[in-house]
């Protein structure tokens, strides 16, 4: 399991509390080059936090955040730089309202990465047309479906080619027949090598790309391995409980 | 097998019948009422009073060039002012929205000058600025009538408009925030692009408000002795004895007034209409 070559994200001994109450009790993950690690668990186990705590959303208490083998958590550090590496698709789209498909996913790379407008504009194109959605370039997100705003979201995210994309409960929100459309395209990704860590409650798509499903409760990571391994024969006894819950009480842990 | 067919018809016929009706009594009643008020009005005892006072018809045409003289300095100074209380409004709400304990002081002067003006009673912001300042005698001060009091409306309305377009800042939810500065966006661009295009579009019908207040209060600068519609108007009603100018004047601003709130309205409109929210 451990890669020869450094992970490209390396937390250690993450901590974070809000007023006393402790949400993340100490993570270390490591997340190699090319992999998809899961974070599965309960609401409020920790596992939005962990992924905001990544993208330097959230101060953190204490630990360590490597990205690439860089110390990112170091408060000395400049965030807004380090962020420019990571992509962050959010549970509830937060595209901008007042731009277009286009202008959300030509942001970042105009702005942030100095491309030149027309660049940027012509890389939108492409990652819209990629996302499904070559027609709705001019379209603002609000006469968009969650599932079309999400994928756009997606775009966005990935427009600035970043070492590691962060995925946020990203089809909590959706209408149950629009999930398929969005899993078909994280698969896609995650099929075409992007570093991806995402929390989900789809048990079924993170049996089939995960690397590594990490199984959080409580703000510690309780049991993490292979997919496979984990989802058919977890160790720990909390994992086996939280997954008889999840797919429905008096089966056996899910077949695929 | 005919219910089916029919009686969709029958109930947009009956529908159209009914708006019909409605329109028919409508215009009825108004008209009625119109009657009856223009009567009533006219036979009251003291009406041919009233008409010649406020209403006199030569005195309000005699009068109108000077008036409109005089709101054209209104419509000069209307303009000069905006622009300046909107950026200096602008400047005060992004001030007062930064963070960190630098910036303590800058905030704590913002917080204390929208307190001020706010509270200040306009009429005594004009003396002061524009009786007290030249009073002082220092060189270089302006002693324009005008000028200060375009600089005691400024003074005043930017602390409204500041409050108004931190209110907008504040109302951008703080996922917009999140995203902006998960794509890599600093503090200042995420400003710039995410959140004030979003405020300012959410307040542009209280802004439009405002300037609508500003543009009546464009008259209080008559005061400093500034020969402006409301001026004007004064000078006119004392030669003739008479109120007609003073109901020109305010019809005058009226009219100057009525376009802005057109405009507000055609402007949230077109903002909520290429959002797709209609």
């Amino acid at each position: 399991m451990t890669p020869a070559v450094a992970p490209v994200l390396s937390v250690r001994g993450l901590r974070k509390a809000y007023h006393g109450r402790v949400v993340l009790g100490g993570i270390d993950l490591d997340v190699a080059e090319h992999h998809v690690v899961v974070l599965i668990g309960p609401s409020g186990s920790g596992k939005s936090t962990l992924l905001r705590c990544i993208d330097l959303l959230e101060d953190i208490d204490d630990g360590q955040i490597l990205l690439d083998g860089t110390d990112i958590s170091d408060p000395r550090i400049d965030a807004d730089v380090a962020r420019k590496a990571m992509g962050m698709v959010f549970q509830s789209y937060n595209l901008f309202p007042h731009m277009t498909a286009l202008s959300n996913v030509a942001l970042a790379p105009r702005v942030v990465h100095g491309m030149d407008r027309g660049d940027a504009e012509a890389r939108g194109r492409d990652l819209l047309d990629r996302v499904g959605l070559a027609g709705k370039s001019g379209a603002y997100p609000d006469t968009l479906s969650g599932g079309q705003q999400q994928r756009v979201a997606i775009a966005r995210a990935l427009a600035y080619d970043p070492r590691l994309l962060l995925l946020d409960e990203i089809t909590s929100a959706l209408d149950p027949e629009l999930v398929g459309d969005v899993l078909e395209l994280v698969g896609e990704l995650a099929a075409a090598g992007s570093t991806i860590v995402m929390a989900t409650h789809e048990m079924g798509f993170a049996r089939q790309v995960a690397d590594v499903v990490c199984f959080l409760d409580g703000g510690v990571i309780v049991e993490s391995g292979p997919a496979g391994q984990l989802f058919s024969d977890p160790k720990e006894l909390r994992t086996r409980e939280f997954l008889r819950r999840v797919t429905g009480a008096g089966t056996s842990p899910p077949g695929g | 097998m005919t219910p089916p067919v029919t009686a969709p018809l029958d109930r947009q016929a009956y529908r159209r019948a009914k708006a019909r009706r409605s329109t028919l009594v409508a215009l009825t009643s108004t008209l009625i009422f119109a009657a009856v008020m223009f009567v009533v009005v006219s036979s009251a005892p003291g009406w041919p009073r009233v008409r010649e006072s406020f209403f006199n018809l030569r005195i309000g045409w005699e009068s109108l060039p000077a008036l409109l003289d005089g709101l054209w300095l209104n419509i000069r100074v209307l303009a000069v002012a905006s622009v300046l209380v909107l950026i200096i409004g602008l400047v005060l709400a992004l001030l007062r929205s930064l963070r960190g304990p630098v910036w303590f002081p800058v905030r704590a002067l913002t917080i204390g000058y929208v307190d001020f003006f706010r509270g200040l009673p306009l009429l005594i912001c004009l003396y002061l600025v524009g009786f007290g300042l030249p009073g002082l005698r220092l060189t270089g001060m302006p002693t324009s009538p005008v000028v200060l009091g375009t600089v005691a409306l400024v003074l005043v309305y930017s602390a409204f408009v500041a409050e108004v377009i931190r209110a907008g800042i504040e109302s951008v939810h703080p996922s917009q925030l999140m995203a902006a500065r998960s794509l890599g966006l600093n503090h200042r661009r995420t400003m710039r692009l995410v959140v004030l295009p979003q405020a300012i579009r959410r307040v542009t019908p209280a802004l439009l408000n405002d300037f609508v207040a500003l543009q009546k209060d464009c008259g209080l600068i008559s005061v400093l002795g500034a020969v402006d519609a409301v001026r004007a108007a004064q000078i006119q009603s004392a030669t003739t004895y008479n109120f007609t100018p003073y109901v020109v004047a305010g019809l005058l601003f009226v009219a100057l007034a009525v376009p802005s709130a057109r405009v507000a309205d055609w402007a949230a409109r077109r903002a909520a209409a290429r959002q797709g929210m209609l």
